[in-house]
């Protein structure tokens, strides 16, 4: 008799995957300015580390929102034995003002269809054990964060099914290519629960216009299934057209059925506080909000971090500031990266929100091909020292795309990394076999040097921040 | 917002969204809306329902909070501490702080009377210990698959267990006859049914301490449980979540059994639960423990660990306060003295009315034996008792029957969630209601104890008066709240 359970045997946990070669290379050498300067740089996580000392700044003036500091203990246990699974009523309103803020006031929440849980990653979990049975699919458009795979399928044993996106026009999701999924599985007897949809999207880093998700719904509507967006990246959007919920889609379609709509948000991109495990479950459907309530036991959130929080999200005052210029900051990163990619010809999608670019180097493959792709990211990663992530990881269906972040290191180490890029490009373009002349490859120089310059004067560098991550590698962090 | 399941919802949610395996549909929490409609308070409503139903280490949290006072640093929000803020706040690693998972294999450790040593390497974290036991389901058993439980046990195992799991659950009797031991005779009868039945069984769950009985289990039980899982090769899942409320001179932890039983036992097949919520009164914190001696489940429960992390931020707290050696000794020592004494005050003040319990040395609860009042020995009639005791004598306690147990009259009572004044409430409350009893028709009461009783009645006041200024003389100088901000229905709390 087989000692574990299946699920402990399959690899449905998705670490075995060959694509953690590059975080282990990260781990056995990372980047150090000063004690290993010739190390692999971390750009293969989406953290947001831009506006830790706005939220330090808070801590300090607000010893009230902890139950250890002299100003808070008296509160200390109240907190400490509280275990309720509607979570603080402060919390749970303090969540729901702020994504209300983060719409622009657009829409509202209903704090009593706040649902905590461990993480987005605990929460995409407990919604599709709320909403499918094993065998059951959600469609997922494709590139797609590979943590799905785990979050959605792996104890939970339903499936993903790919509705394939391509690069001709930007990686827009189309009624037809829903269509074609949703037949798809109908023909292999596939029942499919729902869409998901993942608004501002990891790893486009763009945002869903009205018409595709105006579109979204209908089609949901039509055929009855799910509709979960995981908006975790609403707040990172830094430049237009502006973030639209689904919610605020709903509004403008009253005659939608609400019981098919939910929404999965988390505090660990917007605000940058991965470890706190803040994960929310915000569905229309009042069964669901029972359901994944109940189920909540499973990872509420820590009533200490709840105290905290709720403090930190019911100051109007910073939470305006703090959304401004998080979103001004991550803004001008991007440019950074972007304008120095495309210095060297690299392009990136057009993209205004998330943590990450998503980079073209199909130019840079030796063929249009996953092999290709694979070759090319080892040699990111074992000779420009850059772990970025390669698209098929994201189970995009056209070789050549990668995700490459830029907001978990400082203003420094994007120039370094910049800087490998640049070399790298031109060393590729001089050795290819396609023979790149000399008077590209002077040209080329010219514009490194002048490339600096411009960096230089786009830079600006008010604070210093650590230059890599402590411990992050995917293999065990909860979520890339 | 409408509780119930809509018509349509059977074919658009999944079937564990429309069963009613999460188990909050059971009659059993009309108690606990009694509370929650009347709650008890001593001077606001001081006719109200008194929680006793709630499993709660609420006796040294004034240790916990002295010692927060003078360690800002253990806070990522105090001026001390806050350098710390981000590298906390960003840290999402699995494996969890280092300096926290040793910290809490030195404070397992320490309430094992430092007889085993806990390696840090294989803490895996969990969304407290109910996410613990359901992601060692996961690892264990397929649906469909069972694991043996002893009876009475926990009832939210019904759901931390089986629900998303599909795992079953296939009950081990124990009896009062022998103070509700597990004895080998009723794990192989239980094995053996499950057999016949074409059921494949995984493992065996115990709790020790247990809940709801409070007793410790001895060497002998232990090894003869570790025997069994070994001939079968069967998983053995120890919940040692109550190991800190006995005093660790008298607790004998799995891990200790296992080490004396190396070589001729499989170390595969173990694996401990563990949470700080009752030992530490922190359930609020959800930390969740699951401690494998089977690498793979090490390795695999890391990865589940995911969907429930603890927060870096009570991470960081409790890895600052667990490292302390002086206040880990201290606060072990107290509480645990603490508990005795509040458990013995409680029991004497029982036993002055003829109400017996049985003899526990653990948790946070006493296993009360009510059967001499009940009418008819069935269940229904311990329902009956229990409304009773609900509606007049006004005290929230659980019903065996909700612990699985097989004998009726059996009550478990919370003693550790209130302070010594609503202590001596309650027992004031319970003695008026036996003594009322006598004259009732509804209570059976042997005629020869009726004098006796009458005679002890009298300097029962007394003796308990006696018992109060016992239990004041080392209690803290604060007052504890006598009932939990918000109402704890377990209908919304994690754990009972």
């Amino acid at each position: 008799m087989e000692l574990l359970s299946k699920i402990a045997t399959n690899d449905g946990h998705g670490e075995n995957s060959a694509f953690f070669d590059g975080w282990k290379a990260y781990d056995s050498d990372p980047y150090h300015p000063t004690n290993n300067p010739n190390g692999v740089i971390q750009m293969g996580l989406a953290e947001n580390q831009l506006s830790f000392d706005l939220v330090q700044e808070w801590v300090k003036k607000n010893p009230k929102a902890s139950i250890c500091t002299s100003d808070g203990s008296n509160g200390f246990k109240d907190i400490a034995i509280f275990q309720d699974y509607h979570g603080l009523p402060e919390f749970r309103n303090a969540v729901a003002r702020f994504m209300e803020k983060v719409r622009g006031n657009r829409v509202r929440f209903d704090p009593a269809r706040i649902v905590m849980s461990g993480g987005a990653t605990g929460a995409q979990e407990t919604l599709a054990f709320c909403l499918a049975d094993p065998g059951d699919a959600l469609l997922v458009p494709a590139p797609y964060y590979p943590g799905n795979d785990r979050d959605l399928t792996w104890r939970t044993g339903i499936q993903l099914l790919p509705v394939i996106c391509h690069s001709s026009n930007d990686f827009k999701i189309t009624r037809q290519a829903l269509e074609t999924a949703y037949k798809k599985a109908q023909d292999s007897n596939i029942k499919v629960k729902g869409l998901l949809l993942n608004n501002p999207s990891n790893p486009l880093g763009t945002v869903l216009d009205r018409d595709t998700l105006t579109e979204s719904l209908k089609f949901t509507n039509d055929k009855k299934i799910h509709l979960i967006c995981d908006e975790i990246y609403s707040a990172t959007v830094f430049a237009r057209p502006n973030f639209i919920s689904i919610a605020e889609i709903l509004q403008e379609n009253a005659d939608c059925d609400r019981d098919l709509i939910h929404i999965v948000y988390s505090l660990s991109k917007d605000l940058g506080f991965p470890g706190f495990r803040v994960g929310i479950i915000y569905s229309y459907n009042d069964s669901v909000v029972n359901c994944a309530r109940k189920m909540s036991s499973f990872g509420l959130v820590s009533t200490q971090t709840q105290h905290l929080i709720a403090s930190m999200l019911s100051d109007d005052v910073f939470v305006d500031r703090f959304l401004s210029e998080s979103a001004k900051r991550l803004g001008q990163r991007h440019k950074i990266l972007s304008r120095g990619l495309s210095q060297v010809g690299i392009g990136s999608l057009k993209s205004n929100a998330g943590l990450y670019c998503w980079m073209d180097l199909r130019r840079l493959l030796k063929g249009p091909t996953f092999e290709s792709e694979i070759e090319l990211w080892r040699m990111i990663i074992n000779d420009v020292k850059i772990n970025v992530s390669p698209g098929a990881s994201f189970h995009c269906s056209e070789p050549g795309w990668f995700r490459v972040c830029f907001a978990n290191m400082d203003d420094e180490t994007v120039m370094v990394a910049l800087n490998r890029i640049h070399k790298f490009v031109i060393q590729t373009k001089g050795s290819s076999s396609d023979g790149i002349n000399r008077k590209q490859y002077g040209r080329s120089k010219l514009e490194i040097s002048l490339s600096f310059r411009r960096l230089d004067e786009i830079m600006m560098a008010p604070h210093k921040m650590s230059p890599h991550s402590p411990m992050s590698s995917p293999l065990v962090r909860a979520r890339t | 917002m409408k509780m119930e399941v809509k018509n349509g919802d059977s074919q658009l949610l999944s079937k564990l969204a429309t069963n009613n395996e999460h188990g909050e549909n059971s009659p059993y929490f009309d108690g606990w809306k009694a509370y929650e409609n009347n709650p008890f308070h001593p001077t606001k409503n001081p006719n109200g329902v008194i929680q006793m139903g709630l499993a709660e280490n609420q006796l040294s949290l004034d240790l916990i909070e002295e010692w927060i006072k003078k360690n800002p640093r253990a806070s990522i929000c105090s001026p001390e501490g806050v350098n710390a803020f981000k590298d906390i706040a960003i840290f999402q690693d699995y494996h969890g702080l280092p300096e926290f998972r040793n910290a809490v294999a030195n404070f397992m450790g320490k309430s094992r009377r430092g007889k085993v040593s806990f390696d840090p390497e294989r803490i895996v974290m969990a969304g407290g210990a109910t996410g613990a036991n359901e992601l060692l389901m996961f690892c264990l058993a397929d649906p469909g698959d069972a694991f043996l439980i002893p009876t009475p046990y926990y009832p939210a195992f019904h759901r931390d267990l089986r629900w998303r799991t599909r795992v079953q659950l296939l009950p081990v009797v124990c009896e009062s006859s022998n103070n509700f031991q597990i004895t080998k005779k009723a794990l192989e009868e239980a094995y053996e049914n499950a057999q016949k039945a074409n059921i494949k069984v995984k493992g065996l769950i115990i709790t020790n301490p247990s809940n709801p009985l409070g007793t410790t289990m001895d060497r002998a039980t232990l090894r003869t449980l570790v025997t069994f899982i070994n001939d079968k090769q069967i998983h053995l899942v120890c919940d040692e979540i109550y190991a800190a409320t006995v005093h660790s001179l008298d607790f004998v932890s799995i891990s200790e059994v296992v080490q004396e039983m190396e070589d001729y036992c499989n170390r595969s097949l173990i694996h401990v639960v563990y949470s700080l919520s009752k030992d530490m009164g922190l359930p609020g914190f959800r930390v969740g423990i699951v401690y494998s001696y089977n690498d793979i489940v090490v390795n695999i429960g890391r990865k589940m660990s995911s969907f429930g992390l603890v927060s870096s931020q009570t991470q960081h707290l409790l890895a600052s306060m667990l490292s302390d050696e002086e206040f880990v000794n201290e606060f072990l020592s107290e509480s645990t003295k603490r508990l005795a004494s509040r458990r013995g005050s409680f029991t004497k003040g029982l036993e002055q009315v003829g109400i017996r319990c049985l003899e526990s040395n653990g948790g946070l609860f006493c296993w009360m034996d009510l059967r001499k009042l009940l009418k008819k020995p069935t269940f229904e009639d311990e329902m009956g008792l229990w409304s009773v005791i609900i509606n007049d004598v006004k005290l929230n306690v659980s019903p065996g029957s909700s612990f699985h147990c097989h004998e009726p009259g059996w009550f478990r009572v919370c003693f550790a969630n209130m302070d010594d004044e609503t202590m001596v409430v309650a027992l004031r409350r319970i003695r008026n209601f036996v003594e009322k009893g006598e004259d009732a028709e509804v209570i059976t009461v042997k005629k020869q104890n009726k004098a006796c009783q009458k005679t002890l009645s009298l300097s029962t006041s007394q003796i308990c008066d006696e018992n109060v200024t016992m239990t004041l003389s080392y209690s803290s100088p604060r007052v504890i709240s006598p009932h939990s901000p918000i109402p704890h229905s377990p209908m919304v709390r994690a754990r009972t």
